[in-house]
């Protein structure tokens, strides 16, 4: 029975290895400034894991293996223990530990703690049941007023747009996020009724999007193309169908898009989805 | 009192029988408490009897005990409202404090009146002298009893000048505390009840009912002063912190 | 007064004395209704608990399988989903919102009403008083009120189910019921959210209070009531788990029941504790104002957080109990144990923002909350190497409790390791609230948590019933139990790390996501197979209770205090023969002792305290003191 256990456990330590190092699925590439440091974080963290998890496993097969009870009136150590290695594995452990959890902070602070460089696109999402609204500024770079009361979905006023501000005429309010490549952009979310959370797997960062609060975050897509983006906080019967796609353009296309009215924008939008396809995976 | 104690002649003869007698010696010695980290220790070298008499103390002292214990739990419920409190005061534009209603005063007077009654209950108590007890658990009950009415009548003066629970976030606040804490006053109530109704039931020995209830009469004192300081507490958050 | 030893009819308890009989403050109920229904014997209450969680557990399994089906083939028309929910699977196709009310009553379920309940109010109170030599709990109709509060909070969930509307069964919000979705649900036209949330809070509500009674009735009875020579290093591991588990109820579940009346205001009564105002259901601005659905958050994982240590150390307590009985060999680093239980309860307290890095809170705050993270890893990996001491050296019989108990092992090690991940802020910016965090909690709350579980009830069942459990059909339930949660949860984390999120109620609308099916088929065949070995242990247990072998009264040559009283025990435990304890609690293998254990209560012979001269009135009587032969 020792050796059959010891056995299982060593073969399900090796099928759980295997399945994370076979390659068959793994992220998808990241497109984001912070991804290569994000990745190498996770590289080095999840070896960490996968060897003590390994060494666990091994050390516990081998035990449960060597020490089964064969012979009859023969007795195990008589031992209460060594503080020695109690204080070894504690000081080793604690020094692995705490030490990756620092050198996690890096991108971190990257993201967290920096503020958007100068030049960042703006844009304001505001999230829905069960949509995502992206709000441009138009040429003018300011936002239009916006006013929960004037919220009208029929009208398809989603974000509360005050069209009597004159900031508001150029604004455009659709339903993708358009960025330029290699430039910054700076998110402000909102929600207008549950939590959601703004999630691009090949960004490698999600951000809820809560009510009453504007969530400011930014990044860098350094690669042209279409991704999807996810909601990831529950927000109710649809929460599963709240898709959007994050466009990264080149300058030029982003250029002439921006300037575009918002019938134009949605329009040219669907367009480009065309010529960005989704990577096939 | 007799105790019993296994045939310690029967296994003692048994040691010879095995090999060593110094390994012997050592399993009988009481298991590890010279070994590293062990299992625990071996006779801790006082003897049986105090440790009889100081753990039939802890069976008569665990009421006590007990709501010791359950203090801790209802200081972690109002903390976790403070918290929220704060919180819900620092971020918000919509705070309004509202004024504190006349009859919260006459709350106030009554449970300090009632929590220095309970004192002088509880060391009639250890004095033995039941009628005083009895006499003096009644007034803090009614004192007790006066108290929740006044809150009510707090609750009536503020449902006067038209403030409700949802009018804004501090009266949000001030009728969730008082609430929870009237609430608990009620089961402060319902335990003073408990104790007068089993001192009054006690006709006979009534100096030996009080020592018997001595360690409830304690604990009842103890819950009342806890509540009187938790009103205080939260009429100071209430009303200074705003 | 016990004027003389009653014994010794092979029963190891031979010794009372005045202290212990002073306690006995219930004679044994007569009728039916108080001997198993309104019982203030904590024997009674503790099995009361184990089937109130036994039937939640199963309730909670059928669940997820449904879930799985739903997210494998989606569209598939199930007939006899059609006929038993007509409206939240028309046609036999799961609606979303069936499917979300499906992950609620599944997250409530199973960590109120079984991980709460099972390894605490079941196991706990069925042994902690018998391992510290009490009579009873400190409070016994305060145990029997706690047991029937939590019947009570069950009954009203289960009410939810009906009241939610046609089209669920229950609120859609999950178990975390986060606001503002759980506060403002209903006027955002959610189903579930209506009466059928009301009622989720108030039974989580009342639970709390159950958990309240139950926790101060663990405390004190363990403060006061343990029997002589039974010093705090000497009690059973379990007894410490236990003990630290009532402190961690006692702190952490004022704080949910808090937040849940201030959420329930917020739903019945229209305050804004946590909801602000500017919201919109797309036609008209929603009446509140000003509040804050982080506040609760932090409300929520403050108790949240302790809410998972909750589940797992009575689980680790078992574990060390059961390896240390059957590698005949003493718990290694009996004192680290106990430490790093303590520091793990104490740090549980301070690491809730883990929960929350990507919900707005402050980055730094988070940054201080990830180091906190990463720090109580390491009193977690501490016990596991003392496990794996345990272990070395040892001669193990591999009974069905020490299976599961190994097993438990291997998956705390499997789902816990992978902390060092999520608690990292910056790597949780991809995996939160992916499959990856699924995987992980599953493993090491859940399905550790329940081996915990299977162990003890493996191990226990003998002593709480008089019989034993059929060992060849636990073994039949151990293998492929073991090998399939493996098979379940370890490809969750592949799927987090690819990017599935979780609460989904179909995967079909993201392309990036397609390259995962063949991976949620084989979770979904593995859970369906674990599943249905589930009901191998259902008959085992019930079948065992009437047919099982007879139970001696101590079948694995163990040597805490439950061991030298009667399978089962008498009405007060001892028949009032409280023994008096000389020794640690796993003397195991001791050099020269004639058996390969040594009971608790065997005399300390080198000790002034057996030396009749030291006692007034000492009787020596009888023989064959600890029922061996000498």
């Amino acid at each position: 029975m020792g050796r059959a256990l010891g056995v299982l456990i060593w073969l399900i330590t090796l099928a759980s290895v295997l399945l994370f190092t076979n390659g068959s699925w793994w992220f998808p590439p990241s497109i984001s400034e912070h991804g290569p440091a994000y990745d190498r974080q996770f590289l080095i963290t999840i070896i960490v894991v996968g060897l003590a998890f390994t060494a666990a496993q091994i050390g516990l097969g081998y035990a449960v293996w060597r020490y089964s009870a064969r012979r009859t009136g023969e007795r195990a150590v008589y031992s209460h223990g060594n503080n020695k290695l109690e204080a070894l594995w504690t000081v080793i452990t604690a020094i692995i530990f705490i030490g990756l959890g620092i050198a996690g902070q890096r991108v971190w602070a990257q993201l967290h703690f920096r503020p958007a460089p100068a030049g960042s696109a703006q844009v304001q999402v505001v999230a829905q049941q069960f949509q995502w609204n992206f709000h441009y500024p138009g040429a003018d770079g300011k936002f239009g007023r916006t006013d929960p009361a004037k919220i009208n979905d029929s009208s398809l006023n989603f974000i509360g747009l005050d069209e009597a501000d004159a900031a508001s005429t150029d604004d455009s309010v659709v339903g993708s996020l358009v960025t330029q490549v290699n430039r910054p952009v700076e998110l402000t979310l909102r929600a207008r009724d549950v939590t959601h959370s703004f999630w691009v797997p090949e960004l490698r960062f999600k951000q809820d999007a809560v009510p009453g609060l504007d969530i400011k975050v930014h990044f860098t897509p350094q690669q042209v193309g279409r991704y999807e983006i996810a909601c990831a906080e529950l927000c109710g019967q649809l929460h599963y169908k709240m898709r959007s796609f994050l466009l990264v353009l080149p300058e030029p296309e982003y250029r002439e898009l921006t300037a575009m009215s918002q019938a134009q924008f949605q329009k040219r939008v669907t367009e480009l989805f065309t010529k960005y396809p989704l990577a096939r995976r | 009192m007799a105790v019993t104690v296994t045939n310690t002649s029967a296994t003692t003869g048994t040691r010879t029988d095995k090999g060593t007698p110094g390994i012997a010696e050592r399993w009988r010695g009481g298991g590890s408490g010279s070994r590293p980290s062990g299992g625990g220790g071996g006779s801790n070298g006082r003897s049986w009897r105090d440790d009889d008499a100081r753990r039939e103390a802890l069976m008569r002292d665990r009421y006590r005990i007990g709501m010791w214990v359950a203090l801790a739990s209802i200081v972690m419920m109002f903390t976790a409202l403070t918290s929220a409190y704060i919180v819900r005061a620092g971020i918000s534009t919509d705070w309004r404090p509202i004024a504190a209603p006349p009859f919260i005063w006459v709350s106030t007077a009554l449970i300090v009146a009632s929590s220095l009654v309970i004192e002088a209950a509880r060391r009639a108590a250890r004095r033995g002298a039941a009628d005083g007890l009895r006499a003096l658990l009644f007034v803090a009950l009614l004192l007790g009893l006066g108290f929740v009415g006044s809150q009510i009548q707090a609750w009536r003066q503020l449902v006067e000048q038209g403030i409700y629970v949802a009018t804004n976030p501090h009266s949000s606040f001030f009728y969730v505390l008082t609430g929870l804490h009237g609430l608990h006053v009620l089961g402060g109530i319902l335990g003073l009840n408990y104790l007068l109704f089993r001192l009054t039931r006690a006709n006979g020995d009534r100096a030996a009912a009080v020592a018997k209830y001595q360690t409830l009469t304690d604990t009842v004192a103890l819950y009342w002063h806890f509540m009187d300081g938790l009103w205080i507490y939260l009429f100071l958050l209430l009303f200074l912190w705003r | 007064m016990a004027e003389a030893a009653i014994h010794d009819d092979g029963r190891d308890v031979v010794e009372t004395h005045h202290a212990a009989v002073a306690h006995g403050h219930h004679g044994p109920p007569t009728s039916f209704i108080r001997k198993y229904i309104f019982s203030i014997d904590h024997k009674v209450i503790g099995i009361q608990y184990l089937l109130l969680a036994l039937f939640s557990v199963f309730i909670g399994m059928i669940m997820s399988v449904l879930m799985r089906m739903n997210l494998t083939w989606p569209g598939t028309k199930w007939p006899i989903l059609a006929t038993l929910f007509p409206e939240g699977a028309p046609g036999g196709v799961m609606t979303p919102e069936f499917y979300l009310s499906l992950v609620t009553m599944h997250g409530t379920m199973m960590v109120f009403y079984v991980l709460t309940t099972a390894p605490q109010g079941g196991f706990g109170n069925y042994f902690l008083p018998i391992q510290i030599g009490a009579e009873d709990m400190a409070f016994p109709n305060l145990n029997m009120l706690s047991f029937w509060v939590t019947f009570v909070a069950l009954a009203v969930l289960v009410a939810a189910i009906f009241v939610s509307g046609s089209t669920v069964i229950g609120p859609t919000g999950g178990w975390t019921g986060y606001p503002t979705l759980s506060a403002i649900g209903d006027k955002l036209n959610v189903p579930g959210m209506g009466m059928g949330m009301n009622l989720w809070i108030i039974s989580i509500a009342i639970f709390c209070i159950a958990s309240l009674l139950g926790a101060l009735n663990f405390i004190v009875t363990l403060l006061n009531l343990r029997a002589r020579g039974m010093t705090l290093m000497r009690m059973p591991l379990t007894c410490w788990a236990w003990f630290t588990t009532a402190v961690l109820a006692l702190l952490a579940f004022p704080v949910l029941l808090a937040a849940g009346v201030l959420l329930l205001l917020d739903r019945t009564a229209g305050t804004s504790f946590f909801v602000p105002g500017g919201l919109s259901n797309g036609e008209t601005v929603l009446p509140h104002n000003g509040g804050s659905p982080i506040l609760w958050q932090h409300l929520f994982w403050f108790f949240g957080h302790p809410e998972v240590y909750i589940a797992i150390l009575p689980g680790m307590g078992a574990t060390s109990h059961i390896l240390s009985t059957f590698a005949r060999k003493p718990v290694f680093g009996y004192r680290a144990m106990v430490f790093a239980m303590f520091a793990i309860g104490l740090l549980g307290f301070f690491v809730w923002g883990h929960h929350m890095f990507i919900s707005g809170m402050s980055p730094y705050t988070g940054m201080a909350f990830s180091i906190l993270t990463l720090s109580i890893g390491v009193p977690s990996a501490i016990k596991t190497f003392n496990w794996l001491g345990t272990l070395w050296g040892s001669q193990i019989r591999f009974t069905t409790p020490m299976l599961f108990a190994i097993g438990f092992v291997s998956l705390f090690v499997a789902g816990g390791i992978t902390g060092l991940v999520l608690g990292q802020s910056t790597l949780d910016l991809s995996m939160h609230d992916t499959y990856f965090v699924l995987g992980h909690f599953h493993l090491v709350m859940g399905v550790a948590a329940i081996f915990g579980m299977f162990a003890g009830t493996y191990f226990w069942f003998p002593k709480m019933f008089g019989r034993m459990m059929n060992e060849t059909l636990g073994k039949i339930h151990f293998w492929p139990t073991f090998i399939g949660v493996y098979a379940i949860f370890i490809p969750m984390h592949i799927m987090g790390i690819v990017g599935m999120p979780r609460r989904y109620a179909a995967f079909t609308e993201y392309e990036f996501l397609r390259s995962l099916d063949p991976l949620v088929m084989f979770v979904t065949i593995a859970a369906i197979v674990t599943a249905l070995v589930q009901f191998l242990f259902l008959y085992n247990f019930f079948w065992s209770m009437f047919k099982g072998e007879k139970a001696s009264a101590n079948p694995w040559e163990a040597t805490t205090l439950e061991w030298v009283v009667p399978s089962p025990p008498p009405h007060d435990n001892f028949a009032g023969n409280v023994p008096t304890v000389y020794r640690g609690a796993y003397e195991f293998s001791v050099p020269g002792a004639p058996e390969d254990y040594v009971l608790q209560t065997t005399p300390d012979a080198t000790s002034e305290n057996v030396t009749p001269a030291a006692h007034g009135g000492v009787e020596v009587s009888g023989n064959g003191g600890n029922g061996h032969k000498h």
